[in-house]
């Protein structure tokens, strides 16, 4: 398990690390917590020349507040955000979310930003961010653009960040208020998700006014089950309500088959879990 | 003299382990630590494809590259690196394909070795290895169990067939019992039952925590090889059998060894590999395989197709069990081979008095990792065999499983007692360890509330699964060995030495890797010799220092290497006593021994072992004749096997709306004798559960239908963590083994052996009212959930891995930063 040599730049400031993307370009890989880059370099998957640890860049750290958003940094690890008061009041889902995320190593030194970036879709935090509609704030030399969450996720392991780009941020608007819950289907614990559901729900009087639901590993990206979403609205949080509701999930995916599961039964789990899901958040 | 309390005994005590400070701290030496002046590392360059012929190895860059010594191929190697050795053949007509330790012009599996790098480091031999470039011409490859039995595709086709070895036992022909298939036929036409099943027992990995690792030093007299093995002694002699070096040149020392499972026992193509080099060489090399080579191609454990036939009367009572076994060698006959289904064969009638018995293995050649022990070796097997049909039994009737099992089983008055498989059990009851787990389970309350749920159509339904198993353990008695043609005896040897100053080391040959020797021998010799646990060193893993021995494995170390050890202690006793008599101007006739001391019988005189072992140090004033040495060795050859028991009793919730399983509750009740620490058993019996659980719900070695691993991290092979186990509820009945002094008898492949028909049982009982009569290992949820809804529960498992790292080469990583 030994990586194949790579020269290593450290770059303090996201200016430095821009230059040092465009003069390595395709040879270069961006390192951030390194839970994903390393087995892959240790396995010898892929052989970058360069890695840019953009670790010592302090401006990528921390939670803040913003009016309407939650500006996360993506080089906040995932214990950070896990224990942030701002994240916990306003995008609960998320913290739900990490709360299951692998296992307390995984999460010391994982970050917020790295997971979205590497898309995996069976990694916790898409599902999470696409139902909340953050906003991903990409830098180049050119500055910053924000994309939606929506068209920020564009394949397997692929999103909108281009090459000569670096994920600065995720901007979240707020849902305070909103119950959350995220349902994560294991066979062991440190696993990730055969399936997962992200719900959260706005009730009013045991009614359920809002919500969204994002999936997690039922296609080459995470995805929204949005008929599930507006066939709850107005509905009881109740199980007979939620299951009709929740019994659409799986409309429009395309899961994959492995030894943890087929397709098909991928897609039966998502209706189970997307009920429970969904009941969990309303507090039902 | 006044009286002094007696001191406490050291056995039954619950003491710390003296070897954790150092492994858990890490201030140890294991094998990969090893660093030596001028040493050079190996990389291994492995066959992608399952079966291939080397057309041809052009490795001119690899070794135009920086630092790279040299780099072989097999051809380079020839007749030198010699064929790896089978210890066990089954039968006089086994079928064993030549083993050379790098493969020569064909790769038999996906993982063999085709040529080796050496550099002098070992990121340089990883960096050269990639240039090597190996020109293969793919041949079909023999991968399904029951295809290659039916020698549709040969794994090696010079040999004309895939069948290694079929091994029988009869016990008609044995005249231990009657013909078996007169007991079926009989049960057919009368108005008895016949049972019919097959069982799959999937591939397993034995994923043992310290990957392996080889260091040679040809540099001195004697050729010394650290090596992260289970059987220093056996390797040090196949080394010289196969190589062609004396034995009085080769050393191997094993030092501490993070874990092996069975893992480690076996002669390794790695471990030959680096001798050989070192050898033409002349300099230290070291070897130390990634997680991944591990998984690929250290040896594999189980994989067994289980055809099995059980009659009874009507009232449940067994009349005849047949079995007929299919045993996936893989490409290779390791170092047990087939010998591990036939270490089953004594116990697919586990506690039972069945009247007639069959078993039948065919072992058969495929091209995938060769397979061999993994912790309880055949045993885990056969229970598992008979334990799911005992309960089938009982579900055929509608009958309790433990009622079933109870009008079966030997009673405790019955011992000793000979069974159909001709071993006899020298004691045991289990109507006692029965009785305590049911007790302890809550096993009448746990029935309720698996009713109440059953008629309330809960989505969540419950199931109590029973293990009531024995299993033979403390291998072996050499004779037995020999009438079953393994190559070796079973005996094993321990030394004590009394040093000047009172001070004990004591020598065995078995050699520990995890187990907690150092602390139990201790706490033996304490007590047998009086001194203080503290004062007491024990030796083991290096052939320069324990030079006899048989090592570990098979729950043999404290029940063969302790019987060892006590004979050992006890000549130093005597030996001791004239020295002691002639100090006290007494006759050695009036001395008794007690506490660690010589005293004149009816009298306050007295002198201590310490005393005497200075005594006999100075040699001032010995009796005539008499050498100045206390220190004896002792060589025991056990003249049975012996057998734990125990009852499990396993209630597994069942999730039906996804077919998730979910642990309620575990108790076993283990009878093992007399137990030497407490807590080394209560950690023998957790991790025995865990490792046996998780056979029944979460690993397999998962081939795809090219014959490429696709389970080959822990991505995909799912070793639980603490965090998917619950609290067990553990206890024991004593039955002293009647075969060694000390009562005891084996732990540590107990709970694994017991464990995993324990959960089976609970998974399917949970969901019976749904017509389910089996679950395929491991019962992942979809399995169970498919078993439900449409019986679909012995599907095979998806030949895939999650694509977590399947194609990360460029687009994971392309789009910037990583997790």
């Amino acid at each position: 398990m030994i990586p194949a040599q790579f020269d290593y730049l450290a770059p303090t400031t996201v200016e430095e690390a821009l230059a040092a993307l465009a003069e390595h370009g395709d040879d270069a890989k961006i390192i951030a917590g390194g839970q994903s880059l390393l087995p892959v370099l240790r396995m010898r998957l892929n052989a970058p020349e360069f890695v840019i640890d953009i670790g010592r860049i302090d401006s990528l750290r921390g939670v803040s507040d913003d009016g309407d958003a939650i500006v996360i940094g993506a080089m906040t690890t995932h214990v950070d955000v896990g224990k942030d008061p701002l994240v916990a009041e306003h995008a609960t889902l998320v913290t739900k979310a990490i709360e299951h995320l692998a296992d307390a190593q995984v999460r010391h030194r994982g970050t917020f930003g790295g997971a979205l970036a590497h898309a995996d879709p069976a990694g916790d935090l898409g599902a999470p961010a696409l139902a909340l509609d953050a906003e991903f704030v990409i830098t180049g030399s050119g500055g910053e653009r924000r994309v939606a969450a929506a068209d920020f996720f564009e394949d397997f392991m692929t999103t909108a960040i281009a090459d000569d780009e670096i994920l600065t941020s995720v901007r979240i608007p707020k849902h305070t208020g909103w119950g959350a819950h995220y349902e994560k289907f294991v066979r062991v614990a440190h696993q990730w998700p055969i399936v997962a559901v992200a719900a959260t729900v706005k009730t009013d009087g045991g009614t359920i006014s809002e919500a969204r639901v994002g999936l997690t590993n039922m296609g080459s990206v995470p995805l929204r089950a949005t008929s599930v979403e507006q066939a709850l609205v107005g509905q009881p949080a109740t199980d007979d309500a939620v299951r009709r509701a929740a019994a659409s999930a799986a409309e429009g995916t395309n899961p994959p088959s492995d030894l943890n599961g087929d397709a098909d039964y991928r897609k039966h789990l998502a209706t189970v879990l997307t009920r429970r899901a969904v009941l969990a958040a309303a507090g039902a | 003299m006044t009286a002094t309390a007696e001191p406490q005994l050291e056995i039954g005590r619950d003491r710390r382990r003296k070897e954790d400070q150092r492994l858990i701290t890490g201030r140890t030496r294991w094998t990969d630590n090893i660093t030596l002046p001028g040493m050079l590392h190996l990389a291994m360059v492995r066959s992608p494809f399952a079966h291939a012929k080397i057309t041809n190895i052009d490795t001119e860059q690899a070794k135009k590259a920086p630092n790279v010594v040299t780099v072989v191929t097999g051809k380079d190697l020839g007749e030198e690196q010699g064929s790896l050795p089978n210890a066990w053949p089954i039968t006089p007509d086994q079928v064993t394909p030549p083993h050379p330790p790098v493969a020569i012009d064909r790769a038999t599996f996906a993982g063999e070795i085709v040529a080796v790098v050496v550099a002098r480091s070992a990121a340089e031999a990883r960096d050269a290895a990639e240039l090597v470039d190996v020109d293969y011409e793919e041949l079909p490859a023999a991968l399904d169990l029951k295809e290659a039995a039916n020698d549709t595709t040969l794994a090696h086709p010079d040999l004309g067939t895939n069948k290694s070895a079929l091994w029988v036992f009869d016990s008609a022909e044995a005249g231990t019992g009657g013909n078996v298939d007169e007991a079926i036929q009989k049960a057919r036409e009368g108005d008895g039952i016949v049972i019919e099943r097959e069982y799959r027992q999937q591939r397993l990995i034995p994923a043992f925590m310290e990957p392996r690792s080889t260091v040679v030093d040809p540099t001195g007299e004697q050729i010394t090889m650290w090596s992260a093995t289970q059987i220093p002694h056996i390797l040090r002699f196949l080394l010289a059998a196969v190589l062609g070096v004396s034995e009085s040149k080769v050393r191997v020392i094993a030092p501490d060894v993070g874990g092996g499972f069975g893992g480690k026992l076996q002669t390794t193509p790695e471990e030959f590999i680096t001798m050989v080099l070192a050898r033409r060489l002349g300099k230290p090399i070291k070897f130390t395989e990634t997680r991944s080579e591990s998984m690929m191609a250290a040896h594999h454990g189980r994989d067994q197709w289980q055809k099995l036939t059980l009659s009874a009367e009507k009232d449940g009572t067994v009349t005849g069990f047949k079995v007929e076994l299919l045993a996936d060698l893989g490409a290779h006959v390791s170092l047990v081979g087939g010998g591990v289904p036939v270490l089953g064969a004594f116990m697919f009638n586990a506690i039972y008095k069945f009247p007639a018995y069959h078993f039948a293995v065919q072992t058969v050649l495929t091209n995938k990792a060769w397979t061999d022990a993994y912790r309880g070796a055949g045993r885990p097997e056969a229970t598992y065999a008979i334990e799911r049909m005992m309960t089938e039994l009982a579900a055929e009737l509608g009958v309790d499983p433990l009622e079933i099992r109870e009008k079966n089983w030997i009673k405790h008055e019955e011992f000793p007692f000979t069974t159909v498989a001709g071993l006899e059990y020298d004691s045991g009851n289990y109507e006692a360890a029965t009785a305590m787990a049911k007790e302890h389970f809550g096993y009448d309350e746990l029935r309720a509330e698996q009713q109440r749920r059953r008629e309330s159509n809960d989505p969540v339904q419950l199931g109590i699964g029973v293990s009531t198993f024995t299993e033979m353990c403390g291998l072996a008695p050499s004779r037995v060995l020999g009438s079953l043609d393994y190559g070796a005896g079973g005996w094993e040897h321990a030394t004590v030495r009394m040093l000047a100053t009172g001070k004990v080391e004591v020598i065995t040959g078995a050699s520990a890797h995890g187990q907690g020797h150092e602390t139990a021998f201790s706490q033996i010799v304490a007590d047998r010799l009086g001194v203080p646990f503290e004062d007491v060193e024990v030796l083991h893993g290096d052939t320069q220092v324990a030079p006899k021995g048989l090592d570990t494995y098979g729950s043999r170390s404290l029940v063969v290497g302790g019987e060892a050890l006590v004979r050992a202690a006890d000549k130093v006793i005597e030996k001791a006593k004239p020295i002691a008599a002639h100090m006290l101007e007494a006759s050695a006739d009036d001395l008794e021994f007690k506490a660690g001391r010589f005293g004149v019988k009816g009298t306050d005189q007295g002198v201590a072992m310490a005393e005497v072992a200075l005594a006999t140090f100075a040699a001032h004033d010995l009796p005539d004749g008499v050498e100045p040495s206390l220190d004896c060795d002792a060589t025991f050859d056990p003249v049975n096997f012996n057998y734990p028991h125990g009852t499990h009793l396993c209630a597994m919730e069942v999730d039906t709306e996804t077919g998730a399983v979910k642990m309620r509750k575990y108790t076993c009740v283990d009878d093992i004798g007399n137990v030497i620490n407490p807590l080394i058993v209560a950690g023998q019996v957790h991790g025995g559960l865990v490792q046996g659980i998780a056979q029944a719900l979460w690993e397999e070695a998962v081939y795809d239908d090219s014959g490429t691993l696709v389970s080959a991290s822990f991505v995909d092979y799912l070793v639980p963590t603490a965090a998917d186990t619950i609290s067990f509820d553990v206890d024991h009945t004593t039955t002293p083994a009647l075969t060694n002094t000390l009562g005891t008898k084996g732990v540590g492949e107990a709970g694994t052996i017991a464990s995993t028909p324990a959960v089976v049982n609970a998974v399917v009982d949970a969901i019976r009212q749904f017509g389910v009569n089996d679950v395929r290992m491991p019962c992942t949820p979809e399995r169970v959930w498919k078993a439900i809804n449409d019986g679909g529960g012995g599907d095979k498992t998806t030949e895939a891995a999650a694509p977590h790292f399947d194609d990360s080469g460029e687009t994971a990583i392309a789009d910037g930063a990583s997790e």
